[in-house]
C-alpha cells in the first residue's frame, strides 16, 4: 500500500534549497492542487527571481523564467496569449513587494485571470539576506544590521491588506506553513486560487508566511517558532477578500 | 498590386501588424508613437485581437515576453525614452531566444529630451539595447509604404531566427501621410515547438528561461546565438542604392535623412558633383559589403545623420577608413536641410581622398 507519492507535478528532482526552508513545502502544495484539479498538461507557472528562481526545473508543467518582479505581467501576456492555459506566478516578497509592486497591484486592478503565489519570509534569501519590503520593524538583515528603522526606511508593507482596497482582485488570503494545522490550510487556500482561475474568476493571490532558517540565522524549529510569534502578529491570517464568497453570501 | 490608400506612417505600420498574424499589442502612451497604440486600440477588438494599455513600459515589454512565450507573434511600440525603460525586457528576450516585434519612434535625447524626429537611438539600438552580448534586427524605414512592408518582414525575420526586431523610426516617417499598398503577401508559418502552451500529457516540460549558472553552458549559449548572427550578417542586410555606380561621393543615410539626402544629391549633380546614395534598410545587420563596394571608386563618404553622429562609426568599420567620412548632422529633434547636405556634398568634392 502506498500511503505517500511525490505529487506528479513535483519533478523528481533534487531541490536546491536550504535545510529546513519552507519553500520545498510551497512547492508541494501547488504541486498537489494542480493534481487533484487535474491540470498539469494545460498549466504554465512564472518563476522569478530569487531562492524560487529554479522553480522552472520542479514543477512539470511548461515554465517560463521571468525577470526581478515581473512575472505577473508575464503571466498576462501567456494568459492572453492562450486564455485556456491555466497561469500562475511564484514569487518572493523581494521579487512581488519590492521591484515588482506596480505589476503585482496592476494585475491585480485589471483582474487578471492568474494566480499569485507569494513567498514573505521577510528577507531576500538568494542574495544572502538583506532587508525586504516586509522585513519587520528590528529585524536585523544584512542591509539593516542594526535592525529595521521605520523612521528611516519605513514600515514592512502588508501585500494582502494592500491589495483588498484594488476592486480588480478576486480572492486574497495569507497562509503559514509553520505548523501541520496551517500547512493544511495553505493547501485548501492554493486550490481555491487555481479553482477560482478555472472557474474564470479572475485574480487570486495566496501570501505564504515562510521562514528562512538560513538567513535568519536559526534553526528550522526555532524559525518556525519565529514565524509564529513574530510574522504572525504583524501579519495576521486569514482571508483578505473573496469577491465571490461575498457576492454568496448577500444571496 | 492592390489599391493604394493614403495613411499615417504610424497607422501603416500598425495595419501591416495585423495583417502579419499580430493580434496581441501591448503599449505605454508616448509622444510621437500615439497613433499607432489608438489605430490599435480600434482595430485589436475587432479581429478578436489582444489591445492592453500597460501601467508601464517595463510591464509591457513583458507581457511581450508572455505571448512571445506561447508562441504567438506579439508587438510593443514606444518612443526613445520608453525604449530605454524596454531594455531590460529586450535583453531577456534575446536571452530566451524569443521572437517580437519592437517599435522605436525615435524622439530626440537624451533624457527626457523633446518630441521631434531624431536618429539618436541608433547605437541602443545597433549596440546597446540591454545588457549581455546580443543583436537585435534593426529595420529602418523611409517611406510609410516601407512602415508598412517592413513591419510585414519584421515579424517574419523574427519567427525565423527566433529574435527581436526593431522598427526604427523617426517622428517624421511616423506622423506623415503617403500613398500606400497594403498588398503584404502571404503569411509565413513557423512551428514553435518550444513554446508554453501546455504540456497536454504528451511531452515533458518546455522551460522558457535565460538564467544558467553553468559559465560553460551558458557559453555556448552565447555561441549558438551567435553562430545565427552570423548567418543573418552575411543573408539578411538589405540596403537601396541612388546613382552610387559613377559616385565619387558617397552619401549614407536612413529614414528620414535618406530623403532629405536624395534632393542634396539631385543638386550636387546639377553642379557636375557626381554623388550618389546608400541607404539602408537593415541598421543591424549593417550593409557592410555595399559600403566596401563603393569605397573602391568613391573619393569620400558623408553620413547624413540626426545625432551627434553614430552610424559614422559603422561606415568607417565597413569601409575600414580607407577613404574620408563625413558628419552632416542636426540633433535634439532638428532635421538637416538638403543646402545643409549639400554643402557637405562639396566639402567632401573638394577635400576628396585627403583625409
Amino acid at each position: 500500500m502506498i500511503v505517500f507519492e511525490k505529487p506528479h507535478a513535483l519533478a523528481d528532482v533534487k531541490l536546491h534549497y536550504c535545510p529546513g526552508c519552507t519553500h520545498g513545502i510551497v512547492h508541494r502544495l501547488v504541486a498537489e492542487a494542480i493534481d487533484e484539479l487535474g491540470i498539469e498538461g494545460k498549466t504554465i507557472g512564472i518563476a522569478p527571481v530569487g531562492c524560487s528562481v529554479f522553480a522552472y526545473n520542479y514543477f512539470n508543467c511548461d515554465m517560463v523564467e521571468a525577470a526581478h518582479g515581473r512575472a505577473p505581467a508575464v503571466a498576462t501576456g501567456v494568459k492572453r496569449a492562450n486564455p485556456d492555459n491555466i497561469v500562475f506566478t511564484y514569487q518572493g516578497d523581494g521579487d512581488l513587494a519590492a521591484i515588482g509592486t506596480a505589476e503585482t497591484v496592476h494585475s491585480a486592478a485589471r483582474g487578471e485571470n492568474i494566480t499569485v503565489i507569494f513567498v514573505n519570509n521577510a528577507i531576500y534569501g538568494m542574495t544572502g539576506g538583506q532587508m525586504a519590503p516586509t522585513t519587520l520593524p528590528g529585524q536585523v538583515t544584512q542591509t539593516s544590521p542594526y535592525g529595521r528603522k521605520p523612521e528611516s526606511v519605513g514600515y514592512p508593507i502588508r501585500v494582502c491588506e494592500l491589495l483588498s482596497n484594488v476592486t480588480g482582485a478576486s480572492y486574497l488570503q495569507r497562509v503559514a506553513v509553520n505548523s501541520v494545522k496551517n500547512v493544511k490550510e495553505a493547501g485548501k487556500a492554493i486550490k481555491k486560487a487555481f479553482q477560482y482561475q478555472i472557474e474564470g474568476k479572475g485574480f487570486s493571490l495566496i501570501e505564504v508566511l515562510s521562514t528562512c532558517p538560513t538567513n535568519w540565522g536559526l534553526t528550522p524549529d526555532k524559525a518556525l517558532k519565529w514565524l509564529e510569534d513574530n510574522m504572525i502578529p504583524y501579519y495576521p491570517l486569514g482571508v483578505y477578500k473573496d469577491k465571490y464568497a461575498e457576492e454568496g453570501n448577500k444571496q | 498590386m492592390g489599391d493604394k490608400v493614403l495613411m499615417k506612417g504610424n497607422e501603416a505600420l500598425a495595419e501591416a501588424a495585423i495583417m502579419a498574424g499580430c493580434r496581441h499589442y501591448f503599449g505605454y502612451p508616448i509622444t510621437p508613437q500615439t497613433e499607432v497604440a489608438a489605430y490599435l486600440a480600434k482595430r485589436m477588438p475587432l479581429v478578436d485581437g489582444t489591445f492592453l494599455q500597460a501601467e508601464s513600459e517595463i510591464a509591457a515589454i513583458n507581457m511581450v515576453i508572455g505571448v512571445a512565450s506561447a508562441g504567438k507573434r506579439v508587438m510593443t511600440s514606444s518612443s526613445s525614452p520608453g525604449i530605454s525603460l524596454k531594455s531590460e525586457g529586450l535583453s531577456y528576450l534575446a536571452g530566451c531566444d524569443l521572437p517580437a516585434l519592437v517599435i522605436n519612434v525615435q524622439r530626440g535625447g537624451p533624457g527626457l529630451g523633446g518630441i521631434q524626429p531624431s536618429q539618436s537611438d541608433y547605437f541602443h539600438a545597433t549596440r546597446g539595447a540591454g545588457h549581455g552580448d546580443f543583436h537585435m534586427l534593426v529595420l529602418a524605414p523611409a517611406s510609410v509604404q516601407e512602415m508598412a512592408s517592413l513591419v510585414f518582414k519584421g515579424f517574419d525575420l523574427a519567427d525565423k531566427y527566433r529574435m527581436t526586431t526593431m522598427i526604427l523610426a523617426d517622428g517624421t516617417i511616423g506622423q506623415m501621410m503617403e500613398p500606400v499598398s497594403l498588398d503584404m503577401g502571404e503569411v509565413k508559418h513557423y512551428d514553435k515547438p518550444w513554446a508554453v502552451t501546455g504540456t497536454k500529457g504528451e511531452r515533458t516540460h518546455n522551460i522558457v528561461n535565460s538564467l544558467s549558472l553553468l559559465p560553460e553552458e551558458l557559453e555556448q549559449w552565447n555561441f549558438k546565438r551567435y553562430e545565427r548572427y552570423a548567418e543573418i550578417e552575411k543573408n539578411e542586410a538589405l540596403y537601396e542604392s541612388f546613382l552610387t555606380e559613377d559616385a565619387d561621393i558617397v552619401i549614407v543615410a536612413f529614414g528620414v535623412a535618406a530623403r532629405v539626402a536624395r534632393n542634396a544629391i539631385v543638386a550636387a549633380r546639377a553642379k557636375g558633383i557626381k554623388a550618389g546614395l546608400i541607404r539602408p534598410i537593415t541598421l543591424w545587420p549593417f550593409p557592410k559589403s555595399a559600403l566596401k563596394e563603393a569605397a573602391k571608386t568613391a573619393k569620400a563618404f558623408v553620413s547624413v545623420e540626426l545625432s551627434m553622429g553614430q552610424m559614422i562609426e559603422d561606415i568607417e568599420l565597413a569601409i575600414r577608413c580607407t577613404r574620408p567620412v563625413l558628419l552632416c548632422n542636426r540633433a535634439g529633434g532638428m532635421i538637416p536641410t538638403p543646402e545643409e547636405v549639400l554643402a557637405k556634398i562639396e566639402k567632401a568634392d573638394r577635400i576628396g581622398g585627403e583625409n
